[in-house]
């Protein structure tokens, strides 16, 4: 229990050296350090991955130029973001386009704080995880309204506007899927999810339902991600950038970074969900807590790896396609899968070791 | 009495976008004015113009070799063909006898130009639907024969290879090696095109039923080359009007009864084949023999007009002059294939989505500066 002494004894210490109330916002602000360094170290990585997964797709190289195997190439991106202009049109609606990279930004760190990387390594452990992270996510969405609405062009517009029709219509699934699940937990709170996986992860124990709705949510998560093949928000051949258009500069970089959070925070859901989170196979290094990050993080990679092959190898749905998807396979199919769900879990037919 | 309920509150509004001239679609300089009912297109209305250089009054001025130079410029991914174009009406007017060297390699070229063009088209028409890593894949086998082309002609896009009464230079010792580990580099590759892009449902979800043309439309719209044939219009110039050596083999004009963009694509994919088996089995018996016929070095055509056409990777070029009997044409016209494969533009896309107008636009294949000339 290394890391768990540690926060412990940082809160020991605090906590005798100052008031109580100085104490716990010193602490906050504490891990609001933290997770802001996760925010930024995992965007960064995974811009840094992505360029080299699709060299990899794309029979190129990839940057391997600045930093060890390129490192720090994405760092130099973020700092030449830094230094850039901000532009933006002329009759814009100024308090709104600046506002809305914050939403987009906010809504993926608070979703990121829920998440267990290991035993006890999550800002806040609520009993309503699950609904908490659906609901968090959905936020994202605004953002991406009010940016493509505020720039006054046309493509920003109709961008945002297939971003509104397709995040709404894909949580639907995004929530139905992860309910499945939790029928068999009985469970919403994360750590309580995992804690129960400890008899075999959850796609093994609910089998066959468990696998469609794994599917269901990887679907529906890189929809709600926005990225291809359901990149219709940001279709760069048909709508330029979409709904960042009029974005540069450090503005442009939150919805690019946000973009990639999401992303691992879809990933890192399946992962809890299905893949028994921060739990190694077979429990071979339980008696290591810490080592959990590495299972997590390994595990989260490997679905983000998914996601970036589906991005790498599909065309893109036409608008009406993707709307068709979820409407008329992707829901039907998840109300039946949870009702198959509850029968197997109510017959005891799940596998548990 | 019926009374017409006019709604006012919620009347949907169409409204007017530019795509274009910088859209990462349209491939150049052309300007679409689209007017959309939300996402469906209610009027395409091309804009061209931001591309032209007047290559037609500057032919008046050049002499013929020099016009062979500039036609590089119209159609820049079938150059070869468009300077065979040239150089076939200019021979045509002055009774030159070419030697069967000539006519053999210049239909080697001018179907490599043809794979290269598509390749082109292949890689960019995956990224029009979304699918980046096409692109690449279609670069790298176009690569090859660049290098091929680079290695003969010294050029690698604006090739300059065809002069009146022959060819510039004679071919390069290494090419028939080349061209030959072309063709069995290639033939494994077509294969992977097809896993990657044909059989994806997404794919065929996207093209098939999009845009369709019919036979009468592709006819009266002057739609030529994989345009028309994938509408069951058999416009292959090649079959119909043979021109250099291309009488000399056998190969199958791709018809598809479609019209939709699926079937565009598919032309476009069987067409690679065909002209692998164009190329195929001209490489082995490439005649021996003058490279060039020797021209007087001021080319004066006899008073008249003389008219030309070839299959470009585009469809049917013509050239068409009208000769004074001086060094310089009266005039040229080109009948270059994208303009008319552009004017049918709106009568297939409209009805459609914003991504079928870019699916359907990727496969008409459309080079702007062959169409503003």
């Amino acid at each position: 229990m290394i890391q768990l002494s540690i926060t412990e004894n940082i809160h020991n210490w605090l906590f005798s050296i100052m008031p109580e109330g100085v104490a716990s916002i010193v602490e906050m602000v504490l891990i609001a350090v933290v997770y802001l360094t996760i925010f930024a170290v995992t965007g960064l990585f995974l811009v840094l991955l992505e360029r080299r997964v699709a060299a990899w797709f794309q029979l190129r190289i990839g940057p391997n130029r600045v930093g060890f195997q390129g490192l720090l190439q994405t760092m130099a991106d973020a700092i030449k973001l830094l230094t850039k202009e901000l532009t933006g049109t002329e009759r814009a609606d100024k308090f709104l386009y600046n506002l809305a990279p914050y939403f987009v930004i906010i809504s993926a760190l608070m979703a990121l704080a829920v998440i267990p990387f290991t035993k006890e390594f999550h800002a806040f452990d609520i009993n309503i995880g699950i609904f908490f992270l659906i609901a968090i996510s959905s936020i994202g969405v605004i953002g991406i309204l009010l940016g493509g609405w505020s720039s006054n062009n046309k493509f920003a517009l109709i961008g945002a506007m297939r971003s509104g029709v397709q995040t709404i219509s894909y949580e639907l699934s995004v929530g139905l899927s992860l309910l499945t699940m939790v029928v068999i937990t009985g469970t919403l709170q994360l750590s309580e999810i995992i804690e129960f996986q400890k008899n075999g992860w959850l796609i093994v124990q609910g089998h066959i339902p468990a696998i469609i709705a794994f599917m269901v949510f990887m679907i529906s998560g890189t929809a709600e991600t926005n990225r291809a093949p359901f990149d219709m928000v940001e279709a760069e051949s048909e709508l330029g950038a979409g709904f960042h258009t009029e974005y540069s500069g450090m503005k442009f970089a939150y919805f690019f970074l946000a973009e990639f959070i999401n992303m691992f925070i879809i990933a890192a859901i399946a992962t809890t969900m299905f893949f028994g989170g921060w739990l190694s196979p077979f429990g071979i290094t339980e008696s290591l807590p810490w080592l959990g990050v590495f299972w997590f993080l390994a595990k989260t990679m490997g679905l983000v790896f998914l996601m970036m092959w589906f991005r790498w190898t599909f065309p893109r749905l036409r608008v009406d396609q993707l709307l068709t998807l979820e409407w008329k396979y992707l829901l039907p199919i998840n109300l039946v899968n949870i009702v198959v769900m509850a029968l197997i879990v109510w017959l005891n037919l799940t596998i548990r070791f | 009495m019926e009374t017409e309920v006019v709604n006012t509150n919620f009347k949907s509004e169409e409204y007017f976008i530019n795509m274009g001239p910088q859209h990462p679609a349209t491939h150049g300089v052309l300007r679409l004015l689209l007017t959309i009912d939300g996402e469906i297109i209610k009027k395409v209305e091309p804009d061209l113009g931001y591309i032209h250089r007047s290559i037609e009054k500057m032919c008046e001025r050049d002499s013929y070799q020099q016009i062979v130079h500039l036609t590089d410029r119209m159609d820049y991914l079938s150059a070869n063909i468009n300077n065979e174009a040239v150089c076939l009406a200019v021979e045509n007017a002055l009774q030159l006898e070419i030697p069967e060297r000539v006519k053999v390699i210049r239909t080697i070229i001018g179907e490599l130009t043809r794979i290269s063009s598509h390749c082109l088209w292949w890689g960019v028409m995956g990224m029009d639907v979304g699918a980046l890593t096409t692109y690449f894949y279609g670069f790298r086998d176009r690569e090859m024969i660049n290098d091929i082309m680079e290695e003969t002609c010294g050029a690698r896009l604006t090739m300059n290879y065809n002069v009146p009464g022959g060819l510039m230079l004679d071919i390069h010792p290494n090419f028939v090696k080349r061209v030959k580990d072309f063709i069995t580099h290639f033939k494994t590759k077509l294969p992977e095109y097809d896993r990657l892009l044909t059989g994806n449902i997404i794919f065929q979800k996207r093209t098939i039923g999009v845009g369709i043309l019919s036979k009468e439309d592709a006819i009266s719209f002057g739609a030529s080359g994989p345009v028309g044939r994938a509408s069951g219009y058999s416009c292959d110039v090649r079959k119909h009007h043979p021109y250099s050596a291309i009488d000399k083999v056998t190969f199958n004009e791709v018809l598809k009864t479609e019209g939709d963009t699926y079937a565009r694509y598919l032309v476009r994919i069987q067409e690679m084949w065909e002209s692998l088996s164009i190329i195929e089995q001209l490489i082995d018996n490439i005649p021996e023999g003058e490279h060039r016929v020797t021209t007087n070095a001021v080319i004066k055509l006899p008073k008249g007009e003389f008219y030309q056409k070839v299959e470009t990777a585009r469809g049917e070029l013509g050239v068409y002059i009208i000769s004074t009997g001086t060094k310089n044409p009266y005039r040229l016209k080109f009948r270059s294939p994208g303009f008319s494969n552009l004017s049918l533009l709106n009568h297939i896309a409209v009805g459609g989505k914003i991504g079928d107008l870019v699916a359907t636009m990727a496969t008409l294949d459309l080079v702007i500066p062959d169409i503003d000339r």
